[in-house]
């Protein structure tokens, strides 16, 4: 029987112990919000909410359900802590397993309560590795007031047919512009780089699209430098849904399978950088 | 003074190869001393000052097939000093060579060439030269250079599987420049590191001890078996040794002297290669 798997009496100090057979489902869907050194993370009845934030404009969460860790006890209502997501990654992938090896990392996770540090206890053939990982006060984070209701255009597709599109974004563009349009060219993604400009259209009714629903033509645009992290979320991911909201805020939802199958979601939120001015449009049209 | 060697075995030149490649990565400079039966790649660095030091043993009759040495005196010594990786350079060009001849030349500066017969689809056959620059050390230096005698470790204890020592210490390297490396007698061995943002050790059990035979492990008969030693070092060095050896030994022996040094024995069949790292306090 494993070390990680025996109850300890120990665990009653603790408001949150979770069990998981396979680290890399948490450590995978955490590197895709690691854009940044710290996280702050949420934790409820539910589960954990890892959020990154940078520039006061884009906001990532990584949405870790209870049900994804094989045990899932939280004695409290909610509980918040900061914590350093460079060390958080490192520690979780100690044995640096891989899927390629074949092997898993068992991991238990436990948490005291505000000021006490996220201990992680590793396991892997018999090897134990334990971690004590500082938390810190946690920061404000940022509301969105993101709602369904006044989304306006939704696009969700297979993550496939953007993968290219994202990983060879002209970085030398301050932004990536997105069009939404219940019109022709219906979604495109352009960039304005030193080179040139680039414009990637996609069709609505290919079969990479699986809804499409815009009611209203949309351009904005978004500093790259803060939409290019999402990158990591959507190359670990299968769906993607694109939004936009009656502002112009963006959110990208990525639908992530993990290794056993689980369903999981991370979020990406980003404020446009400014309006388009008439003359930008008439260019476009 | 002369000296010049031949290999002809695709095995032993590939094997050499490697331990030169290993050498090269643990050590920019060098001494290589030469003697009738042995060949030894030594560095010693000020441990004062953090710096490891290296003492690598082969017999040279494992390796070559013609072997001819003569030194200055009776005691048939040749110390070189050169840049290992200027060799494992020079080997490179061997990775499929009939032949690697091996002399010591005069060049404008003293040089280790190294004439490489490599097989063509013609009847005559390539020949690569490489001529790498040594220094020769006189003979009023080698004292310099002399087997380090065994440590009296506090504790010695066979490693656990490289590959996973390897993951750990590479995640560790990432999260502090220092590791505590501990080790009991009961087969319990820790590497851990503690930082402002976190502490963190992995705990290794049930490995074997090696037997000690003579005198230097005397002390350690009266210790308790649960007691751990153990030594904070550089945890950059401790990588270097374990990413360099490209060797793979059968064990790797690791004697722990509390406080003071960490020292690895590797051991492979021809040859041994002892690596000590000395400890740093806070």
């Amino acid at each position: 029987m494993s070390r990680l798997t025996q109850q300890s009496s120990d665990d009653n100090r603790f408001i949150l112990v979770a069990k998981l057979d396979n680290a890399r489902n948490l450590l995978n869907i955490l590197k895709a919000v690691h854009f940044k050194e710290s996280a702050t993370c949420f934790v409820s009845s539910n589960g954990l909410k890892f959020t990154v934030e940078d520039a006061k404009c884009v906001q990532a969460n990584a949405f870790v359900q209870n049900g994804i860790f094989q045990e899932y006890i939280f004695k409290e209502e909610s509980a918040t802590f900061r914590i350093n997501l460079n060390v958080l990654l490192e520690c979780l992938n100690i044995f640096g397993s891989s899927k390629d090896t074949g092997t898993c990392t068992a991991l238990k996770m436990c948490y005291a309560g505000y000021g006490s540090p996220l201990i992680l206890m590793l396991e892997e053939g018999g090897v134990l590795t334990d971690c004590s990982i500082q938390t810190q006060e946690p920061d404000e984070t940022l509301e969105f007031d993101f709602s369904s209701a006044e989304v306006l255009n939704k696009i969700i597709m297979k993550s496939e047919c953007l993968k290219e599109a994202f990983s060879e974004l002209d970085m030398t563009s301050e932004v990536l512009q997105i069009l939404m349009s219940p019109d022709n060219p219906y979604f495109r993604l352009s960039t304005f780089g030193h080179a040139g400009s680039t414009h990637s259209d996609f069709p609505k009714d290919s079969d990479m699209v699986e809804s499409f629903e815009c009611q209203q033509t949309q351009t904005n645009r978004y500093r790259i430098s803060l939409l290019k992290p999402s990158t990591k979320a959507l190359q670990l991911s299968s769906k993607i849904s694109i939004r936009m909201d009656d502002r112009g805020f963006l959110s990208l939802q990525y639908m992530i399978i993990n290794e056993d199958g689980q369903v999981c979601f991370v979020e990406y939120l980003c404020a446009p950088d400014e309006e388009v001015d008439e003359e930008d449009e008439e260019d476009l049209s | 003074m002369r000296f010049r060697a031949k290999i002809v075995d695709i095995n032993c030149i590939q094997h050499f190869t490697r331990v030169l490649g290993t050498i090269s990565r643990m050590a920019k400079m060098c001494a290589l001393r030469m003697t009738p039966t042995k060949l030894y790649f030594i560095l010693a660095d000020n441990a004062a000052v953090g710096g490891v030091s290296i003492w690598c043993e082969l017999t040279q009759s494992n390796f070559f097939d013609e072997y001819r040495i003569e030194g200055k005196d009776e005691t048939n010594n040749i110390y070189l000093e050169l840049a290992p990786d200027n060799l494992a350079r020079a080997m490179k060009s061997a990775g499929n060579a009939q032949a690697v001849k091996i002399k010591l030349t005069k060049k404008h500066t003293p040089c280790l060439t190294f004439e490489i017969t490599l097989p063509s689809l013609t009847s005559h056959t390539r020949s690569v030269v490489h001529d790498v620059p040594v220094g020769v050390i006189p003979q009023r230096n080698w004292e310099e250079y002399e087997e380090p005698a065994m440590p009296d470790f506090d504790v010695s204890i066979y490693m656990p599987s490289l590959k996973v020592v390897k993951n750990v210490i590479e995640r560790m390297k990432n999260l502090s420049s220092f590791l505590i490396l501990a080790a009991n007698q009961n087969g319990d061995m820790t590497l851990g590191i503690d930082t402002d943002l976190a502490a963190v050790t992995t705990h290794f059990k049930h490995l074997d001890m090696p037997t000690w035979e003579g005198d230097n492990s005397s002390q350690n008969h009266n210790r308790d078996p649960d007691k751990m030693a153990e030594a904070r070092v550089d945890v950059k060095k401790l990588a270097t040794f374990l990413h360099g050896q490209q060797v793979n030994p059968s064990r790797v022996i690791c004697n722990i002297m509390h406080g003071k040094a960490v020292q690895f024995l590797l051991l492979h069949e021809d040859i041994s290669l002892q690596y000590v790292i000395p400890a740093v306090s806070l």
